[in-house]
């Protein structure tokens, strides 16, 4: 399936997830990542901690409503693969930036940021696995 | 004051993943299929975020402490060892087969889509199962 290459959008929407990054280290004083984001809401002793969690989640769930209130629509969504395959793409996720550390927002955008090495290095690799991973299951037909 | 904050962080990063085409998993495969229908749009997606964060923290940590919290709290780890490096490979398997990531997967929730509910849930138990067999073999996971 062809997508259309968006280079402003794309640009603009990166701008977009730098402040919101910019913002949360400023105001209080943590890397922007889904993965600890979201790993951390399944640790309840901190319930302060929990509540800041919870909301930077009902923030970036309410994004979608607030783009159908201005244009009108949903951001536009296609989902090339079937519904087993993305649980098992999920499970796999889940695993890996649980060793890994991070994902695209706490290492890409974070991590690289603050020019931290074991970042460069997560992002690489993981850039590197998920362009062959595409290669092997759209050319290779695995 | 703190949690509205949040809301609104969450709400910039969420407008930031759906308006740079991220949320689309469409999308974030073709930047990964090369030798195919190759969209180049998620490297101007991080060149964007990175324009505004390293200039933007650099000033942020100028402060002594961030303005709602005491202290910061950044990841204080150099060791780039096969954790790290097996780890991200297999985020990397994850995100070719499925095209979500969990940054663009939250804000995807609001959409009300089930297969994003599905992986949400799938990314959910991944972490956990992590999080309990690192639990109970931290010498081996650590050597993973």
């Amino acid at each position: 399936m062809e997508t259309d290459f968006t280079p402003w959008a794309s640009l603009l929407g990166g701008a977009l997830i730098g402040t919101a990054a910019v913002a949360l280290m400023a105001l209080h004083g943590r890397i922007l990542g889904a993965t600890g984001i979201l790993g951390g809401l399944f640790r309840p002793d901190d319930p302060p901690d929990w509540r800041l969690r919870a909301a930077l989640i009902l923030g970036m769930a309410a994004a979608p409503l607030l783009v159908l209130l201005a244009t009108g629509a949903l951001p536009q969504m296609d989902q090339p693969v079937s519904a087993g395959t993305v649980a098992l793409g999920g499970l796999i996720v889940g695993v890996g930036v649980s060793y890994g550390g991070g994902c695209t927002s706490g290492h890409g955008v974070c991590g690289i940021g603050r020019f931290s090495r074991r970042s460069v290095v997560a992002t690489a690799t993981f850039m590197a696995s998920a362009i062959l991973t595409v290669f092997v299951i759209r050319h290779l037909g695995a | 004051m703190r949690l509205v904050s949040a809301f609104a962080i969450g709400l910039i990063f969420g407008l930031g993943i759906a308006v740079s085409g991220m949320i689309n998993p469409a999308k974030v495969l073709n930047f990964f299929d090369l030798a195919g229908t190759w969209d180049p749009s998620l490297a101007f997606v991080m060149a964007g975020a990175l324009a505004v964060v390293i200039p933007g923290y650099r000033l942020v940590f100028r402060r002594p402490a961030p303005v709602l919290e005491p202290a910061f709290q950044v990841p204080q780890s150099r060791v780039i060892d096969q954790r790290l490096i097996l780890g991200s490979a297999t985020f990397g398997i994850g995100w070719g087969i499925a095209g979500f990531c969990p940054g663009g997967a939250l804000p995807a929730l609001g959409t009300g889509d089930p297969l994003v509910l599905l992986f949400i849930a799938a990314l959910t138990a991944g972490m956990l199962s992590a999080r309990w067999a690192q639990a109970r073999t931290p010498s081996a996971a650590r050597s993973a």
